[in-house]
């Protein structure tokens, strides 16, 4: 895909988001908003998986730990094939597939259920473990909130792939700077994320979330590495896109009325024009 | 009775080992607590199958789903309290919610843990396991017996918990005994009550039983080694045979196998009960026997609760 290309495709996605969480009438747009990008890239141009063969043993995969922000996958997936695109119409309704938080069971290409906060990782961890005993070449990938990694399981995750070297693990962090009740500064602060993956033993990466070129460097930077695990930290905008959802703590689970939903699709309209 | 004493999870330890003799495809998790739960026997003889994750339930936990997900069949080890209490949001929503074949081998579960006290004797635990969708619950009686569950829990589909025991017991079955999943176990057929009994307490009530026996009390015992599914048949028949049912664990009375008893028995047949539990207490030191006796788990508890259940046929 040429950069043109991927920009107009997490434009999509962005659309997919709003329009989804709109109808919804709930939902997480900040977070999702923040990751169209880096799962577009991902979904793209980085993973190797097969719209029409979603199981294929040797795919790789992709955990989104932070689970609330799934709505950006659901749209990179119907994009990609897996599904029909109407599936997202019927997001967080009754006898959907595509649940609030993501279930497994019922989305071809979604790799694991989750919405509790602070699993994934150890998920990943496990899956690129199991992958390397089979032989697989395969790579997991890993999305997680940088409000997530309060949770101390996440630091327990870190400990472990760095111990196993599970170099085809890769971490995402949406690094956004913002959390459901207010900054992760005033909440809870995470700190100086770069050192503290490096003390864990990680290949730490850091990237423009929101430049295509900038996140295919970081993935392929992340494959290059081949004796510890790597994490990309993307320094991305929660709410990114939507002017006035942008950096608002506020726009964290809230859906846009149907005057705030035409405002955010003007906004992107006007930046594809 | 006289009979061999051997601790549960020697049980364990053996069937991991045939397991990886077999070459199954599964990988044993441990959280630093290898030599108590027996996994070490694995770690010394077949270190590509075993895995030590330090001391991190929840990681572990996560980390299993991981690996069922990539189609190992991890088996994950540690002391019951901090495996079942620790890591029950990942176990719920990791775990069952994607009814990943993930096994769980819970160590050093009840009372008799002894000197430890209570912070790691796990009363709670088969509450814990039964209310979640997806999981199979099994508790068995001897060593013996935990190397057949945990051979048939490999071969089960999902998610599936055994708990056991930390102090040598005594061995009541034997290797032609039969196991199966969901099959309670009559061991001994009488009709004046019926005592249902998990883990240790199965020999606890044979014990009982002998004694009943000598005052002209007739009692059936079931080794009620599976409490989820629960096996209702095995119940209606002991209702409809004895009238009167005693149930009996090494585990709090809310929510084990009294609390499943007593919800069947009140949705299908209803039946006088008692039970033989710890009574919404935590534990405490001391040694095995004595704390049996003190919180009301032992034989005589049982005779006590038999006595009574008849008491109430009586009257009913």
């Amino acid at each position: 895909m040429q950069t043109e290309q991927v920009k107009a495709m997490a434009n999509t996605v962005r659309r997919d988001i709003l329009g989804m969480i709109c109808r919804a009438g709930s939902g997480h747009p900040g977070g999702s908003l923040s990751t169209a990008e880096l799962l577009t890239v991902l979904y793209f141009e980085v993973m190797n998986v097969r719209p029409e063969d979603p199981d294929w043993p040797d795919r790789d995969r992709f955990i989104i730990s932070k689970g609330h922000g799934v709505p950006t996958l659901y749209s990179v997936l119907a994009r990609k094939g897996f599904y029909p695109l109407d599936w997202m119409d019927g997001l967080r309704r009754l006898g959907s597939p595509l649940q609030g938080h993501p279930h497994a069971d019922r989305v071809p290409g979604l790799d694991c259920s989750s919405g509790s906060l602070g699993q994934g990782l150890s998920v990943a961890n496990g899956l690129a473990l199991g992958l390397r005993r089979h032989g697989s070449q395969a790579r997991v990938y890993c999305l997680m909130g940088d409000g997530e990694l309060q949770e101390g399981q996440i630091w327990e995750a870190a400990m472990s792939a760095a111990q196993f070297k599970l170099s085809n693990v890769c971490g995402i962090v949406d690094w956004n700077h913002v959390q459901l009740d207010g900054t992760t500064e005033e909440i809870m602060d995470v700190g100086d994320l770069t050192k503290k993956w490096a003390d864990f033993g990680w290949n730490v990466i850091e990237c423009d979330g929101h430049d295509p070129d900038d996140v295919l460097r970081a993935f392929t930077a992340a494959k290059a590495c081949t004796d510890k695990p790597s994490v990309i930290l993307a320094h991305t905008v929660k709410g990114k896109g939507v002017s006035f959802m942008e950096n608002k703590a506020a726009w964290h689970g809230a859906a846009p009325n149907e005057e705030q939903f035409a405002a955010a699709m003007a906004e992107l309209d006007a930046k594809e024009a | 009775m006289s009979v061999k004493k051997v601790p549960m999870r020697d049980g364990y330890g053996e069937a991991l080992l045939e397991l990886c003799r077999q070459k199954e495809d599964i990988l044993v998790l441990d959280a630093d607590v290898s030599k108590s739960t027996r996994t070490v026997w694995v770690h010394d003889k077949y270190p590509e199958y075993f895995l030590n994750m330090g001391i991190s339930e929840q990681d572990m936990v996560g980390t299993a789903a991981g690996l069922a997900l990539s189609g190992v069949t991890p088996f994950v080890s540690t002391y019951c309290v901090f495996l079942c209490g620790r890591a029950w949001d990942q176990i719920r929503t990791t775990v069952c919610y994607n009814d990943l074949n993930v096994k769980f081998g819970g160590a050093h579960a009840g009372i008799s843990v002894g000197p430890d006290g209570a912070t790691h004797q796990a009363l709670e635990d088969l509450a814990l396991m039964r209310v979640l969708p997806h999981m199979t619950v099994i508790a068995p009686c001897d060593a013996v017996e935990t190397k057949k569950a945990t051979l048939a829990v490999a071969k089960y589909p999902g998610p599936c918990f055994l708990r056991f025991g930390r102090e040598p017991v005594p061995v009541i079955t034997d290797e032609d005994s039969v196991f199966e999943i969901g099959r309670a176990n009559i061991l001994r057929e009488g009709g004046d009550a019926a005592v249902f009994a998990i883990g240790a307490e199965v020999y606890e009530a044979l014990e009982a039983a002998e004694q009943l026996s000598s005052e002209g009390v007739e009692i059936s015992v079931i080794n009620m080694h599976t409490l989820k599914p629960l096996d209702g048949a095995c119940i209606e028949r002991m209702v409809r045979s004895c009238g009167a049912i005693v149930t009996a664990e090494e585990h709090q009375e809310i929510g084990g196998l009294g609390g499943a008893v007593a919800e069947y028995l009140a949705l299908h047949c209803p039946a006088p009960m008692e039970t033989v539990a710890v009574r919404d207490s935590f534990g405490e030191s001391g040694d095995p026997d004595e704390l049996m006796a003190k919180y009301g788990l032992n034989a005589s508890a049982i005779i006590d609760a038999v006595h009574r259940v008849i008491a109430r046929k009586a009257k009913a």
